[in-house]
């Protein structure tokens, strides 16, 4: 394919902070989330997105600067996720400076809220974000064995992952956002099966989300089926830079900017 | 020497904050509007677009985008499309069999891309040609770009007298028109203010030329 897989640094955002740990030894303020995307923007980041983890109406106000500051000075795409409810929210986020807005619970509890956001603003500034599970012995099986959650993988939902994926794009959604709450945190490695069946059934592109550990981690991801691999935490605690995502990538023959 | 002004066309589109942020960045100073007499006074005029193409138009039509274009183009003065701002230039667009006529430009029928995945979403290269002043200094740079419907044909005849257009084109699923700079009306399909040091760069060349 022409188009080079990205590689997405993702913050997560509350009251205008940084929340997962930052260990950046060359930022005067570790928790300043336009400070920690200004940074990546000179790794070589292919976008940013911000997740607003709290989303309170109080801290709308700050992510709202946040994502102004930002797109002042960080010149690549910018998805805001958390807390998107209304269409009129994605309106709000788009005016102050976001190219593409993530949506995932609202969109459970009510799936017309993505004809509605594609209709208005167009599928590519739309993001179906999906925080998935396997399902196991414990939980109620789905027919494809993955199951949607919410709150952070908190809450099981009754809809197969899949099955609400496709839905999402015949709706409208112009991008998958894929997270996978087993691998998030493990850092062994993207959920390449997930990542597999997703792109199987998608004509949108998708972003794998969740294990990234080491370097050579991200291959398989865009080997599977991604298009854009997004990570956290080893971009927070300093362990790697985009810089080293990429070389990796290259050096497995995949081509980044 | 003062720096070049330029109106980033205010229409209620999309996220015009980060395209009037680069414009800065490349040199202009910039004013956000859609005030005639101001849309009329700048060295240069941007305009933004992002959504269906249709609902582009209809906005543009609401504050009179058409004309105020065509006047300034009338009068040789620079315009730079970006996006659906690029798209709305040609005749028409079809966008989920909806038929749009656009402010015709330039011929061409802006369509679906033939593409296993779309949108088109992400950094891609383009083949500039030669003579492009856009594109100086910026050979095997990449861009990004985020759309699904794209001109497959370029078809405007080059006229005797005057210096033939410059088409850039890019691939996804098939070739497309990136770019056009002809006279003073100039549009890119992908996005420069999101292209980071490269797209600044092409707004600083499109500034100087100002």
């Amino acid at each position: 394919m022409s188009v080079l897989t990205r590689v997405i640094p993702c913050l997560d955002v509350a009251a205008g902070r940084v929340v997962k740990g930052v260990n950046f030894l060359d930022l005067r303020d570790q928790g300043d989330p336009v400070e920690l995307a200004r940074a990546y923007f000179e790794q070589g980041a292919d976008e940013i997105t911000f997740l607003d983890v709290t989303a309170t109406v109080e801290d709308r106000a700050t992510m709202y600067e946040t994502v102004t500051a930002t797109a002042e000075q960080v010149f690549i795409p910018l998805t805001v996720g958390g807390g998107v409810r209304s269409a009129d929210d994605v309106a709000r986020l788009l005016a102050v400076g976001a190219d593409k807005v993530g949506v995932n619970s609202a969109a459970i509890a009510r799936p017309a809220l993505l004809d509605e956001i594609a209709d208005r603003f167009g599928a590519q500034v739309l993001v179906l974000s999906l925080d998935v599970k396997r399902t196991g012995p414990d939980r109620a099986p789905t027919p494809s064995g993955f199951v949607v959650t919410t709150h952070g993988g908190r809450t099981e939902t009754d809809l197969d992952a899949l099955a609400w994926a496709r839905e999402a794009v015949e709706r409208g959604a112009g991008e998958l956002l894929v997270n996978s709450i087993d691998a998030d945190g493990t850092k062994a490695g993207f959920d390449l099966e997930l990542t597999a069946a997703v792109r199987e059934l998608s004509a949108v592109p998708v972003i794998a989300s969740g294990g990234a550990g080491a370097a050579g981690d991200f291959a398989p991801a865009v080997r599977a089926g991604a298009d854009a691999v997004l990570a956290a935490s080893v971009f927070h605690s300093g362990q790697l830079t985009v810089g080293d995502v990429k070389d990796a990538l290259r050096a497995d023959g995949i081509e980044v900017r | 020497m003062t720096a070049p002004s330029v109106v980033v066309l205010d229409y209620g589109s999309g996220n015009v904050h980060s395209a009037a942020k680069a414009l800065e960045r490349a040199g202009a100073r910039v004013e956000l509007t859609a005030d005639r007499a101001a849309v009329q006074a700048a060295d240069g005029l941007l305009v933004p677009g992002v959504g269906a193409f249709a609902a582009v138009m209809a906005a543009l039509e609401s504050v009179r985008g058409g004309e105020l274009i065509e006047r300034r183009l009338a009068g040789g003065r620079p315009v730079l499309g970006i996006c659906v701002g690029m798209q709305v230039m040609f005749e028409r667009g079809v966008e989920r069999g909806v038929d749009t006529e656009g402010l015709g430009e330039w011929p061409g029928v802006v369509e679906r891309l033939a593409a296993p995945v779309l949108p088109h979403m992400g950094w891609n290269r383009v083949e500039a040609p030669p003579e492009s002043r856009l594109f100086a200094g910026l050979e095997g740079e990449r861009f990004y770009f985020v759309h699904s419907y794209g001109v497959r044909d370029w078809s405007l005849d080059p006229h005797p007298r005057m210096t033939p257009p410059a088409v850039t084109w890019a691939e996804h699923g098939e070739r497309f028109v990136a770019a056009v700079e002809n006279g003073p009306l100039a549009a890119t399909q992908f996005h420069p203010e999101k292209s980071g040091a490269a797209g600044i760069r092409l707004l600083e060349n499109w500034v100087a030329g100002l």
